[in-house]
């Protein structure tokens, strides 16, 4: 207490509310970790005591069941478990993100109409958000998924697509582009590719080059870094048609019903809660705001551009990040309709067929917990840059 | 200062182990929870059942609420001989995936829900199959439109199956061994997997047999479908326990040896009353007249007795719930009795 002011009387150590209060939290974290600590131990010695094998010792086992969609190598007969995990992982990323692109779309378009000034649209957004929000996602799910099998022909009346591509209840098939072995190095210059693009545009906004020659450039690259790299690594390009066969349709691109009714229900979903957010932050935007930009001759479309949109991103942001949160983790109930997700997989089958129920448990929430907390730090980031500066 | 710097902190220490005391003691009374799992049940006067729920002829309740099947009569069973009152049976519903899980925790006190009794449930489960109640094996349905005959014709079809099952396993075992492609998509429930293949999405559903016939009749048009003849797994179907109880594994092993001997001694619901005056040693040993194997097990001698005079015997129970008394009509086939040219075969009680 050398620092104290001389007029006050000596606090003794312990009275000192500031020492107090950090032996407190210390205190505090300590029963924490104890009783953490004394809760792995409990599940540890239970689990030992129940002959329940425990550990990852089962990650490099062969798994031996076959999955629906695998977006990286996988087969039933050589791949592991946790090969498997990372097919589901990828599975639920490829959900999420495709989901939060497609639910942003729909959430600011019916965020924006029901502010319209047009009767009609308005009440048609206003009972879209209102009958969805008010159904559980589950049940949402379930109806999208027989509404897709029941709405798409047997696979016996399969509808022959122009361009050589089938769509039936199994799913819709369309020609894939075969790089005959190269396809890595095409791959690779495509994210090449991508990286100049991006770069550019950003060279772009800054004015250090002018934007035509900006856009120019991007797609020069975008075309010819792929075909040029296909060129030289003497890849044979050719085209995967699908074929009919007695049961299926084989060979081709391939998108299953699951993964069409769950997208279909989570953007759904998700657009509805986007929509109000979007409504709530536009609403937000002063009405002195669009005056002045009318009173300076600015049309309807540029006003919600420049002037409206920027404005209310500030309040979009916060919420719309929990949201694509919620749409992620909302796309574990896939588990309902087939869809090979994360959970379905890891924690489904590979669950049941190792029974290390602790472990596999943890591992998924820990994913879960990643997957969050990097799209809320992207947003954050995001959110940095939208937030008013003040000068 | 520092004394009471001291004091402060001696009062911490000893705040710190109340808070272990506390822990070990929730550890001693978890452990005292393992000891005796049959005591449990007589104390707690009601036996707790993981069930199927879906599948008729072996667990599923009815609207009002009342269960039927064989694994729900092997629990009435185990009831019957504990409590001698069938009733006392509380009945959870589990799904293929999350079964083991609620025996291992020790939520139900046993598992009788047509599981595959295989080396890894009991090694690496920590679980125990008792006693094969059923030997099934894996088969396909098909449209009967669709002119397959045979499931080596299956190639590259696409299979709907159920989650959390050994068979997904044998699935893919069958079409690598056969050298055919396989597309599987794997659904939580039956019911999604049914209606899945119901609606087109497959070309084939794939489960247990017994459980192809009961599914068959909740189609819409049964008899546009038809099972192949293929089976292609043992599938032994076991209640399970948990390992580490020697008491109570025996006490559900034996419930159903003693169901199958009762039907090899002939004694059934409707004789089981004349059956005690019997003079034949092994009824009398059997139904308790004689000796005290009940009691060696935990039980009270009549157990036998309570069983089949509330239940029945295995045959009964088999004939009412999956076979010809029952609308799935399924042959007795290798769940005959031994002596009829099944696998049916039980230790004798002595």
């Amino acid at each position: 207490m050398a620092n104290a002011p001389a007029s006050t009387p000596e606090v003794p150590f312990l009275r000192d509310p500031r020492v107090r209060s950090v032996l407190w939290q210390a205190l505090l974290i300590l029963l924490l970790i104890a009783a953490a600590v004394g809760l792995f131990l409990l599940a540890a010695a239970n689990l030992q005591r129940a002959h329940i094998t425990s550990g990852f010792g089962f990650w490099n086992q062969p798994a031996g069941f076959d999955i629906s969609q695998t977006l990286i190598d996988y087969s039933s007969s050589t791949s592991t478990y946790g090969r498997a995990f990372w097919v589901g992982l990828c599975n639920t990323l490829l959900v999420a993100a495709v989901g939060i692109v497609l639910a942003t779309i729909v959430g600011f378009t019916i965020g924006i109409a029901r502010l319209s000034t047009n009767w009609l649209v308005a009440h048609l957004a206003a009972g879209y958000v209102q009958l969805i929000r008010n159904v559980p996602l589950v049940l949402q799910l379930l109806f999208w998924y027989n509404a897709v099998l029941k709405a798409l022909p047997n696979f016996g009346d399969s509808i022959h697509l122009p361009g050589g591509g089938y769509l039936n209840n199994r799913g819709l098939y369309l020609p894939a582009v075969d790089f005959g072995g190269g396809g890595d190095v095409v791959l690779a210059a495509l994210g090449a590719a991508i990286a100049i693009m991006i770069a550019l545009v950003v060279l772009a906004r800054r004015g250090r080059i002018a934007a035509g020659l900006a856009t120019a450039l991007a797609l020069a690259g975008l075309i010819g870094l792929p075909v040029g790299a296909a060129l030289v690594s003497g890849a044979q390009v050719s085209f995967v048609f699908p074929q009919l066969s007695r049961f299926n349709v084989r060979g081709g691109l391939e998108m299953t019903p699951e993964l069409v009714a769950l997208l279909t229900g989570l953007v759904i979903y998700t657009g509805a809660f986007i929509a109000e957010t979007v409504r709530a932050g536009l609403s937000a935007v002063q009405r002195g705001q669009v005056e002045a930009a009318q009173a300076l001759g600015l049309s309807r479309l540029l006003t919600l551009r420049r002037v409206i949109i920027p404005q209310a991103m500030r309040v979009i942001i916060p919420p719309l990040t929990s949201q694509y949160l919620n749409l992620t983790k909302n796309s574990s109930l896939a588990v309902a309709i087939g869809y090979p997700d994360l959970v379905q997989i890891f924690t489904g089958t590979v669950l049941n067929q190792t029974g290390q129920a602790v472990e596999i448990v943890a591992v998924t929430m820990a994913v879960y917990l990643v997957i969050s907390l990097t799209t809320s730090f992207v947003m954050n980031i995001y959110n940095a840059r939208m937030a008013l500066r003040e000068r | 200062m520092a004394r009471s710097m001291a004091r402060s902190m001696a009062r911490c220490v000893r705040r710190l182990l109340t808070v272990c005391a506390a822990v070990s003691a929730l550890v001693s009374v978890t452990s005292a929870a393992w000891a005796g799992r049959l005591d449990e049940v007589k104390a707690r006067g009601m036996l707790n059942c993981g069930a199927n729920g879906e599948v008729p002829g072996f667990g599923l309740p009815d609207a009002q609420g009342n269960w039927t099947g064989l694994d729900v009569d092997f629990c009435r069973a185990v009831a019957a001989a504990i409590f001698n009152d069938p009733k006392k049976v509380k009945f959870v519903a589990t799904t293929a995936k999350d079964r083991f899980t609620v025996l291992q925790s020790g939520d139900v006190d046993v598992l009788a829900r047509n599981s595959t009794w295989t080396s890894s449930r009991e090694a690496q489960f920590g679980l125990n199959a008792t006693a094969v109640n059923y030997y099934d094996g894996q088969g396909f349905i098909v449209r009967k439109d669709t002119g397959i005959k045979s499931a080596r014709e299956l190639d590259g079809a696409t299979i709907c199956v159920q989650q959390g099952t050994t068979t997904e396993l044998n699935l893919a075992d069958y079409f690598r061994t056969n050298k055919m492609q396989l597309k599987s998509v794997t659904f939580l429930s039956l019911q999604e997997a049914l209606g899945a293949y119901e609606s087109g999405r497959c070309n084939a559903y794939t489960t247990d047999a017994s459980g192809l016939y009961a599914s068959r009749l909740k189609l819409a048009k049964p008899d546009d479908h038809v099972v192949l003849p293929e089976i292609i797994s043992k599938e032994p179907l076991a209640p399970f326990v948990r390992q580490g109880d020697s008491q109570w594994f025996n006490v559900i092993r034996w419930t159903h040896f003693a169901m199958v001997i009762a039907e090899e001694d002939g004694i059934t619901k409707a004789n089981v009353d004349e059956m005690l005056k019997s003079q034949a040693p092994e009824v009398k040993r059997v139904l308790g007249v004689e000796g005290n194997f009940g009691q060696q097990l935990g039980l009270t001698n009549d157990w036998v007795y309570r069983i089949v005079k509330h239940v029945g015997n295995y045959g009964e129970i088999f004939d009412h719930d999956v076979g010809e008394g029952s609308p799935l009509k399924i042959k007795r086939g290798l769940n005959a009795l031994w002596t009829k040219g099944g696998l049916q075969y039980a230790p004798p009680i002595r």
